[in-house]
């Protein structure tokens, strides 16, 4: 049974319903995030809900000089770690990408580098606690790139394809290391899209979430028919998708 | 925080309109939107909505104020049972996390997927009415935020004319930040149900009045039934079981996944169901153990059901009339409908007991009646005709129901309604503060 938790970007929408599941389970959490209110808000939300305890730290993840000292932090008030769940990440203007260098180099921070070195932090501390889980929100969309969504696509590839080497690394110590790939979630991050039958709440999706952790499952697909999707997706041969807009 | 104009209605998916919504992370958000909307440069207009679970328009304006991600507990205190929440949380998310710890809440709807801000706004009632009165009597106040900006407390004590306006003001007032709601003690969250079958109506409201003491009382009535059997009825009457076993309704059952075909539901189908229904073996010697769920939201299990009515949706009619006029007005109002080939797949019958001191509440000390309909251009002329019948036995419709409504029925059966206007002008909120409901009705 999980007990100590940290949530990074815990503000997210799809965080913030995970931390409420395990509140329920009277979970002791530690939550990232960049607005302070809301991570008082939160706090106080937990508590109400059953987590045992709750401790909040403002956090900026492209501030990477701070990694190790957040660790450390999170480390000396849970004690150990025993699931670290990484829910950060931002939706990038794939126009303003395809022409600028800068602006793709910072959502390449946000989405995938800051992973990393977060992880590579946490590796190191969780490898010495030999049990653990280490869970990251990634995407769907890093399954194939897509010309509509490729600089978002392929930070979050990124991110999945440490994971299975991490996940390689770190199964003699103990840790098991979950990709998490949502497909469209109703979230303020998406809040300008149309919505159609495909899209799913941030409370479904975390329960995908909570329950594929408790299974020890390596790929959650959020909700579950995306893997189905992404099959198909990346079967397309390449000369029939590069034709593709979507 | 808002997006292009998407097409919005209410669960009674009549009518459908064009909104841009905003959802909100904070008060500061609303505040901005407050002075930052509108190219026309008339400051923002429109209204709060949280689960849309309102049937008719009073939840949809050209700008929406979404309160879906207001939804924190913010206090609670474990001996007292108050309970302050932000306005988006769902009835249904403080059932789950509060029934299994012995507390219920005071005032539940017929569904549970209502915002503790919509609950305030229509200021709902329940089975206990006649007991218990409405959601608004039970909390220990609220925080408001006004078309100025400015955020208010308000209770029965402080502020209480806003206070007053706002429980039952259809969100017309300001936005709903947050509210106390005092919780009670339950002595197990099941409930024990006996089942009475009446033949007629004088029978149903006999019964209503020999079981006034039961915390619990509704009852379903056939609408079809005519002549002798005229407003024939089941009466469920419950209370909490006292076994000390707490469970928190429980989501799942059956989904309707698209509109069906609204031929299906006709006067044969609708006569043939509530004939059977109305004559399924019952014991009303012997009492049942209901789970919380089944008794107090029987139509959560059946997910989107407003979808049964069709593509056009229907109109949900529920009024209220004075307890001397009941027996008279709704014999009225069953024989119209019937004769005009209408019938309600579920109709149900309540009794009130006093009303309170909100400007604009629903409930008065009498009997008040619900009726499903599925739309059809020939129903709004048989509603016309209801109205003259409710109206004439000094009774009124229910604003949270209600998606046609002249300005006049309203203004002859609210009478506080001028006192409501002055004060929305006083705060500024005729202006900022609108639905299609609201501009029908006059405000």
């Amino acid at each position: 049974m999980l007990k100590n938790i940290l949530v990074v970007g815990a503000n997210s929408a799809i965080a913030k319903s995970v931390s409420r599941l395990y509140a329920e389970e009277h979970c002791r959490l530690y939550l990232l995030a960049r607005n302070e209110e809301e991570l008082a808000l939160q706090k106080q939300d937990l508590l109400i809900r059953g987590a045992s305890e709750v401790d909040y730290s403002v956090f900026d993840v492209n501030n990477f000089s701070l990694h190790d000292a957040i660790v450390d932090q999170v480390l000396d008030s849970l004690g150990s770690i025993d699931l670290a769940i990484l829910c950060h990440g931002s939706l990038p203007d794939q126009a303003l990408c395809a022409e600028n260098f800068d602006a793709a180099l910072k959502e390449f921070n946000t989405n995938a580098l800051s992973v990393i070195s977060l992880l590579t932090s946490l590796a190191n501390h969780m490898s010495i606690q030999r049990c653990g889980c280490i869970a990251v929100i990634t995407s769907v969309a890093g399954d194939r790139g897509r010309q509509s969504n490729y600089i978002y696509g392929a930070a979050k590839g990124m991110v999945s394809l440490y994971l299975q080497g991490l996940r390689g690394r770190l199964h003699p110590s103990g840790i098991h290391v979950v990709d998490i790939r949502p497909g469209f979630v109703d979230t303020p991050m998406t809040h300008t899209f149309k919505k159609g039958a495909l899209w799913a709440s941030p409370e479904q999706v975390a329960e995908c979430i909570v329950n594929g952790i408790r299974k020890k499952k390596h790929t959650i697909y959020a909700p579950w028919f995306w893997r189905v999707i992404m099959m198909i997706v990346c079967s397309v041969p390449e000369v029939i998708f590069k034709r593709l807009k979507f | 925080m808002s997006s292009e104009p998407t097409s919005l209605h209410s669960w009674g998916r009549y009518p459908v309109t064009d909104a841009v919504v905003h959802v909100p992370r904070s008060a500061q958000d609303i505040q901005y939107l407050l002075q930052h909307t509108d190219a026309s440069a008339t400051g923002f207009s429109g209204i709060a909505r949280g689960f849309g679970r309102s049937y008719g328009d009073s939840a949809l304006a050209s700008h929406i104020v979404h309160t879906r991600l207001l939804d924190h507990f913010l206090e609670f205190g474990a001996d007292t049972g108050v309970l302050t929440c932000a306005a988006g949380v769902s009835l249904d998310t403080i059932l789950h996390h509060f029934t299994p710890r012995g507390w219920f809440l005071p005032v539940v709807p017929g569904t549970r997927y209502v915002s503790v801000g919509g609950a305030i706004a229509s200021d709902v009632h329940g089975k206990n009415h006649h007991i218990d009165g409405t959601f608004g009597q039970h909390l220990q106040s609220l925080r408001l935020l006004l078309a100025s900006g400015e955020v208010v407390n308000c209770s029965a004590v402080e502020n209480s004319i806003l206070f007053h306006a706002t429980c039952g003001g259809m969100g017309l007032t300001g936005v709903i930040l947050d509210a106390s709601i005092v919780l009670r003690r339950i002595p197990g969250s099941a409930v024990m149900q006996r089942t009475l079958r009446t033949q007629n109506l004088q029978e149903v409201i006999e019964k209503f009045e020999a079981n006034v003491a039961t915390t619990y009382s509704v009852a379903w009535l056939d609408c079809l039934a005519n002549g002798s059997a005229l407003g024939r009825s089941l009466l469920f009457l419950g209370e909490h079981a006292a076994d000390g076993h707490y469970q928190a309704p429980r989501s799942g059952g059956i989904s309707v996944p698209f509109s069906t075909p609204s031929f299906l539901l006709n006067r044969y189908s609708i006569g043939a169901f509530n004939a059977l229904y109305h004559k399924r073996p019952i014991n009303s010697e012997r009492e049942q153990r209901i789970e919380a769920g089944n008794y107090f939201f029987p139509l959560d299990s059946i997910a989107h059901w407003n979808r049964l009515y069709g593509k056009r949706g229907f109109l949900q009619y529920q009024f209220v009339v004075p307890d001397e006029s009941a027996h008279a007005a709704i014999s009225r109002v069953l024989s119209t409908s019937s004769a005009a080939g209408k019938g309600s797949f579920l109709s149900v019958l309540k009794k009130f007991g006093p009303g309170n001191d909100n400007l604009l509440s629903f409930p008065i000390q009498g009997y008040t009646l619900a009726m499903d309909f599925k739309w059809e251009k020939s129903l709004l002329p048989m509603l016309d005709e209801l109205d003259r019948i409710v109206l004439d036995h000094g009774g009124r419709l229910y604003l949270a129901k209600d998606a046609r409504m002249s300005e006049d029925v309203f203004r002859r059966s609210y009478p506080r309604w001028e006192e409501f206007a002055q004060l929305r002008t006083q705060l500024g909120a005729d202006k900022a503060f609108n639905s299609l409901q609201s501009r029908r009705l006059g405000f």
